[in-house]
């Protein structure tokens, strides 16, 4: 039976195993691969996307539980790299290997779209879900007050 | 900036490319059918060089040699060739070489395709500016055939040819059209190079060239290539190094809809599906489906008991040990020593946690006479010649796609990458492309990790109160046996990826003994960013602060009086004191030096450190860094590659350990192998310094500091010393009490 949702807008249909995390419907089956596999079991981030509007770990998200919901993945984000923690991103040069960062950004995204002029204490407790093994974190800090400076 | 990074699937017809590097290779005919199609695309242009091509729209195409796991060298290297030919950096565009060794070897890995020891920069400056120089010449020839004006009236602007006396100008670009290619690569001396104070792109900081692909989801990694025909793989693997499975109950993975094959693989058993998600149940229903044989040299292994027999090893000096290095006589210093010191030091298996689990895609020809592999890969030299080997054929068969890599740091630079070969094994078995990704309880539980290692050092103080003598003994597991025999033969048989870093270079210290005491646990073993150099430093450079100590002098001037003949170490870590304003007391905090010769590379830290008694908690507040790393390519990235092995090493230092019961690893995932998060790092200051000496490595210098500097920065708190990394809390609390 398919589950019908959308993804950056548009909408989808998706026939397979209702345990199917979101994670693999997006990267394999939709060809989005900016949501990345770290994990599999919610301790990374790698996998962040936004359903309803909100930062969730795709990889602990079933198919089953997406039903008329709206997801944004890194590739929905904005059409052109122009959203302003994107642009704070380059601007602060902030990845690295560049595989957590999409994960890392959509982190970002939730926590300015909430709050949209943060502490920085506000900024690494938030931040504090996501995992980046080349150490950016000063970066991310200096990226995201950025982009809440500039939005 | 518009470059982009290009794979182009075409294929480049057979040409004479004229130009190489002086000292790897001219004339070099590029066979037919390789992927070297990595000439810029749909506009392939004139390959000038095997390194550069240059199209009569002024695109410039350089090829990358090295690969990309986010240090940044895909930018620096195009970067010192663009230097030299005077591109303009805007029309440059960047693609992967292809996997031949005779004309992109490294010269630091004695010629093959290897992306590692932060040696990209150092052993390709030099003739990547020849190469640059080089081609920059045969345009200068051309034009001034051209004009048929001498050439030495003519200089260049970015990709522009300027004849300054009759104004005329011929951009790089009208030049391809015409230029003729000497059959012989023109000489190039030194002098003819650019002066450090004229260059244009070196020393400035250029935005990395996959950076906008990495902001948006666009960046390609192994794991996100999708091909035609596609199957997923997944492996449930031995529990223990050469094991292989015994009695597979197949039924249980076969259950799961999708599963189209179990296949049985000498180190583990692969199942083969139709969805990634269905690979991965498989693989997760053969758990207890599956008996493995106890063969294999790890088996009753125990890392803690291992580790207590080891620091008695190293402590017995009865015990024999190979001499690793030698300076003066050490042993005869000690006999006619004034007083000694020793101490013992311990570090536990480490292990790599690239973001990227480990993964490839490959297709085996339905015959097996060919390959096709898409991977990140710290070497395209191994990541050829393993999967060659296997299926028996020549390497020119193997048809490579190295993609951006999610981390590496020495994971994916094995010799028989074991990363790549699950898909090559899968696909032939299947007859279909394959992508076999691993697990991250895989990634731990068959990682390879950084050798536990124990360290027993004693000094020898003379009559006259100096340091006289230094004796070091090392206990560790070995690495370059297991992860490169290849090289550990080349090598004479030295385990320099183990004992890297025992040498207490820059300090006067007249005698000086290391010795090795090598052990061969069965462990999987690989080098990890700092090698040798995290451990052996948390021993040399703790114990150095403790002789300072014993002897009632300032750690800080203690370390400058055995620097003053270096000179740029001293500035090094005169400097750092002073960032850090060392000699302020804080209330609740104090302060940990250390200082280290990197591969030449010069690095000092100060950590600012408070102590949680009841929880045995360590907090570090600041970490203040010096580096100099000679011309500094890309300054910025320098920095940020500091940042990022300060982080590394707060890790290896505070948290994270791997541990070994029965010759299995005990760990699993992120739950109990536990990373620095954000609210766990501290105020990075750091500061470059620049020298004009020749470029020495930046990517994991700083990782080596953080372990001395804390355990320093809390002898100075509270006067207990941490002599066994990482520093757990309920170790602190024990040390304490």
């Amino acid at each position: 039976m398919a589950t019908n949702f959308t993804v950056n807008g548009k909408a989808v249909s998706v026939d397979a195993p209702p345990d199917t995390p979101l994670l693999w419907v997006v990267r394999e089956g939709l060809k989005l691969t900016g949501t990345k596999f770290g994990c599999g079991t919610g301790l990374c981030g790698a996998c962040m996307v936004h359903i309803d509007g909100k930062r969730a770990y795709s990889c602990q998200t079933q198919l089953s539980e997406l039903s008329g919901k709206s997801v944004t993945t890194i590739e929905g984000l904005s059409p052109n790299s122009s959203h302003p923690v994107q642009k704070a991103w380059l601007a602060e040069n902030v990845p690295q290997c560049g595989y957590c960062q999409s994960g890392q950004i959509m982190s970002a995204a939730d926590l300015l779209r909430q709050k949209p002029k943060p502490s920085r204490a506000e900024i690494v407790e938030h931040m504090s879900t996501n995992i980046c093994r080349c150490g950016t974190y000063q970066r991310i800090v200096r990226a995201v007050e950025r982009a809440a400076r500039e939005a | 900036m518009n470059k982009h990074i290009k794979k182009s699937e075409k294929l480049l017809s057979r040409r004479q490319v004229m130009i190489g590097a002086a000292g790897l290779s001219f004339a070099v005919a590029l066979p037919d059918g390789l992927n070297a199609a990595v000439l810029s695309g749909e506009r392939t242009g004139t390959a000038i060089s095997p390194w550069i091509s240059i199209a009569t729209d002024g695109t410039i195409t350089i090829m990358s040699a090295a690969t990309e796991m986010g240090q940044g060298s895909m930018t620096s290297l195009p970067l010192i060739i663009a230097e030299e030919l005077d591109a303009d950096w805007a029309r440059v565009r960047i693609v992967p070489a292809p996997p031949l060794d005779n004309i992109y070897g490294n010269p630091g890995f004695g010629g093959m395709m290897y992306t590692a020891g932060s040696n990209a920069v150092t052993s390709y400056y030099r003739p990547l500016r020849i190469v640059g120089a080089q081609v920059r010449r045969v345009l200068l020839d051309n034009a001034a055939r051209k004009w048929g004006v001498p050439v030495e009236e003519l200089t260049t602007e970015p990709s522009v040819v300027v004849h300054a006396k009759s104004g005329r100008k011929l951009t790089y670009g009208d030049i391809a059209q015409f230029a003729e290619l000497p059959a012989k690569a023109p000489e190039i001396k030194p002098e003819q190079l650019k002066k450090t104070s004229d260059f244009r792109l070196i020393g400035k900081d250029v935005m990395r060239v996959e950076l906008p692909a990495k902001v948006n989801g666009s960046a390609t990694y192994g794991i996100d290539v999708q091909v035609p025909g596609m199957l997923y793989g997944a492996v449930l693997r031995a529990p223990v190094e050469g094991s292989v499975p015994h009695r597979i109950d197949e039924a249980r993975a076969k259950a799961v809809p999708g599963v189209t094959s179990v296949v049985r693989l000498p180190h583990g058993v692969g199942v083969v599906a139709e969805t990634a998600w269905a690979a991965l149940k498989g693989r997760q229903a053969l758990i207890g489906a599956v008996t493995w044989t106890r063969t294999g040299t790890a088996w009753g292994f125990d890392s803690d008991k291992g580790h207590d027999a080891f620091a008695a090893d190293a402590k017995n000096l009865n015990r024999p040990a190979r001499d690793w290095s030698s300076q003066g006589n050490a042993r005869g210093a000690f006999q006619n020593a004034a007083s000694t010191i020793e101490a013992e030091y311990r570090c536990d298996y480490a292990y790599h946690a690239q973001m990227e689990p480990l993964n490839a895609v490959a297709s085996v020809a339905p015959n097996g006479d060919a390959v096709e592999i898409w991977a990140g890969t710290q070497s395209q030299t191994t990541a050829t010649e393993a999967p060659a080997k296997f299926l028996g054929i020549s390497r020119d068969k193997v048809k490579l796609h190295d993609l951006l890599m999610g981390g590496g740091f020495g994971r994916r630079g094995n010799r028989d990458v074991d990363f790549i070969m699950d898909a090559v094994m899968l696909s032939k078995e299947v007859g279909r492309p394959v992508k076999a990704m691993w697990t991250r309880e895989d990634d731990v539980h068959n990682g390879r990790f950084r050798p536990m290692s124990a360290h027993y050092l004693r000094a020898a103080i003379d009559p006259s109160g100096k340091l006289a003598a230094w004796h070091h003994r090392v206990a560790a597991d070995r690495i370059t046996p297991f992860m490169d025999p290849v090289r550990f033969q080349a090598g004479g048989g030295r385990d320099g990826m183990v004992m890297a870093g025992t040498d207490v270079r820059g300090y006067d210290v007249p005698h000086q003994l290391v010795e090795q005491l090598y052990r061969d646990t069965g462990v999987r073993t690989n080098p990890l960013r700092g090698i040798g150099v995290t451990a052996n430093k948390f021993a040399t450079e703790s114990f150095m602060d403790e002789v300072a100590r014993k002897r009632g002098t300032d750690p800080l001037a203690f370390r400058l009086e055995l620097l003053k003949g270096t000179p740029r170490a001293v500035r090094a870590v005169e400097r750092v004191a002073q960032m850090a304003e060392w000699g302020r007391k804080r209330d609740g905090r104090a302060l940990g030096l250390s200082y280290i010769d990197y591969s030449g590379s010069q690095v000092a830290g100060i950590a600012e450190v408070s102590l949680d008694r009841a929880s045995g908690r360590i907090k570090v507040h600041n970490f203040w860094c010096t580096i100099d790393c000679g011309v500094a390519v890309q300054p910025d990235n320098v920095i940020a590659q500091t940042e990022s092995s300060i982080v590394y090493g707060l890790g290896m230092t505070m948290s994270e350990r791997i541990s070994i019961k029965d010759g299995a690893v005990e760990q699993s995932n992120f739950y109990d192998y536990s990373l620095p998060r954000m609210n766990e790092v501290p105020e990075m200051h750091i500061e470059l310094i620049r020298t004009d000496n020749h470029p020495t490595g930046a990517g994991q210098m700083a990782t080596p500091l953080i372990a001395p500097c804390i355990s320093n920065a809390i002898v100075e708190l509270t006067g207990v010393r941490l002599r066994h990394t990482p520093f757990l809390p309920d170790r602190v609390k024990k040390a304490l009490a």
